[in-house]
């Protein structure tokens, strides 16, 4: 694994025990003794600790000094109503391309004189080029790669990172703030990928293995693999770029339209303006095609990505294919995502799934697997 | 008890022989979470496909260790699969079989020989 990179917590990953393999260039922990499932339910039920520094931390500062003007610029590629976003705010976006599919999907923060961005690790190149090809006229863009980033995720989450830092228990679901901890500048949002409370931490490089410590002392806490990772974030019904979503999707198939507010849609203030906008308000109108939508497999056998989808036993004709699928341990079964032509997305409809020859019913089912806990 | 390649124990009862995998194999699969056996009567092949398992991470096929008929097949670890990386190499066996020629049985590992193939 010569080439590959390491985060500024590979000796805390080394020293408790876990398996590393390579995942978008960095040496990544997969898991830990305590195994997939093990840490999957450990999340669920207390707190888990994820290094999540391979992700790219991307400042975007308006030349002008008016953060108004960075937000314009990131809408020119974004269909998220940005400029709405308050101080102290984050949301949800993606970056579309001119056919309306998504070239990655991050995290926006307003932080009053600049925004903030959170982008996934084997994208985080090309988004840095498309940001500086498009909007380095109006903005700054610095990439920040002398931190870290963690997650804490659970319910424990708050108790866990309260007891260091009291101010976190008042944040409210995507909040975020830059707090002074011990000499340390963090920079914490109230957020994650697994569909539990929790918060996304960033802390400089220098101090990372300091800080994690503070948070593995605590006996709620144990870290978590990339593994339960994927799976926590499979029951929350949250895409994985790459996988549920990628150039080839639209975020109207994608069924991620409620991360497209109004200002951005037809008759909105700031109507289109970003890469595809024809093709994605025209899906508005009239719809897509295809749907993504959750599936449940009714036997036990896990139906995982790259299995084809049918309209019954028999039919030849492939209504979709699974792009997300394995066993999720707080449903105890098989949950798998996919797309679907869009007369079978309807929840409840049953289809077909071809495992080794077998086809075997799944049944098409809202999402996420598991109730979100968010703190709102 | 004889072992193969495909990490895979045999342990001779009578005139049928009782096939596991290995605590290595079981190990580094992680947790299994599907396991579909063949159905008692099935003649096998060796090196072919008769069983399917899925763990947390992958799914895995599992080979016919010698030519033979499946004679038994162990519904504990269908209902229960993470039984087999709790207890592989005695409560959670997978199948029974008779072997078509049971001489075969001398041509695989042995414990030292598969030792050194794992180590």
């Amino acid at each position: 694994m010569a080439d590959l990179l390491q985060t500024p917590l590979y000796d805390f990953h080394v020293e408790k025990g876990a398996k590393l393999v390579p995942f978008a260039g960095y040496e990544m922990p997969v898991q830990y003794p305590l195994g997939v499932m093990n840490e999957h339910k450990h999340c669920r039920a207390k707190a888990g600790l994820f290094d999540v520094s391979h992700m790219g931390q991307v400042l975007l500062t308006p030349k002008s000094g008016n953060i108004e003007d960075a937000c314009l610029a990131l809408e020119t590629l974004v269909p998220m109503d940005i400029c709405a976003l308050k101080p102290g705010r984050q949301r949800y976006a993606f970056f579309t391309n001119d056919n309306g599919g998504i070239l990655d999907d991050l995290m926006v923060a307003n932080r009053g004189d600049h925004l903030f961005l959170v982008v996934n690790a084997a994208c985080k190149d090309a988004d840095i080029a498309h940001m500086k090809n498009k909007i380095s006229d109006t903005c700054e863009i610095t990439v920040v790669d002398d931190r870290a980033l963690v997650a804490l995720q659970g319910p424990d989450a708050e108790t866990v990172l309260s007891a260091l830092i009291p101010a976190v228990a008042d944040y409210k679901f995507m909040d975020v703030a830059i707090v002074d901890y011990d000499g340390m500048e963090l920079w914490i949002s109230r957020s994650g990928y697994t569909g539990e409370d929790g918060y996304e931490i960033s802390v400089p490089a220098d101090n990372a293995s300091v800080f994690v410590s503070k948070l593995s002392e605590n006996e709620l806490v144990e870290p978590i693999g990339l593994g339960a990772r994927d799976s926590l974030r499979l029951e929350g019904g949250l895409c994985l770029y790459g996988n549920d979503i990628d150039e080839t999707t639209t975020p109207v198939e994608a069924a991620l339209t409620w991360a497209i507010q109004k200002a951005r849609r037809t008759g909105g203030d700031r109507e289109g303006g970003f890469p595809g906008a024809e093709e994605v308000l025209a899906q508005f109108e009239n719809g897509a095609p295809r749907k993504r939508a959750g599936l449940l497999p009714e036997g036990r056998a896990p139906m995982r990505a790259g299995t084809k989808l049918f309209s019954s036993e028999n039919s030849s004709d492939e209504i979709g294919e699974i792009t997300s699928g394995g066993f999720g341990p707080s449903v105890n079964g098989p949950v798998s995502m996919g797309y679907l032509s869009t007369e079978y997305s309807a929840e409840g409809t049953k289809v077909f799934a071809e495992l080794r020859g077998k086809r075997l019913p799944a049944i098409v089912t809202k999402m996420p697997f598991v109730a979100a806990n968010f703190k709102r | 008890m004889k072992y193969t390649e495909e990490h895979e124990w045999l342990k001779p009862e009578g005139d049928v022989v009782i096939v596991g995998i290995t605590q290595h194999a079981a190990d580094a699969l992680g947790e299994l979470v599907f396991v579909e056996l063949p159905e008692v009567g099935t003649e096998v092949e060796k090196g072919e496909e008769i069983v399917v398992i899925e763990s947390v991470k992958a799914a895995s096929d599992i080979t016919a260790p010698l030519d033979g008929e499946i004679t038994e097949v162990n519904q504990d670890i269908v209902d229960t699969p993470t039984l087999v990386n709790e207890d592989p190499t005695a409560a959670a066996w997978f199948f029974k079989m008779k072997l078509k020629d049971a001489s075969e049985m001398d041509g695989l590992m042995d414990e030292d020989a598969y030792k050194a193939l794992i180590d």
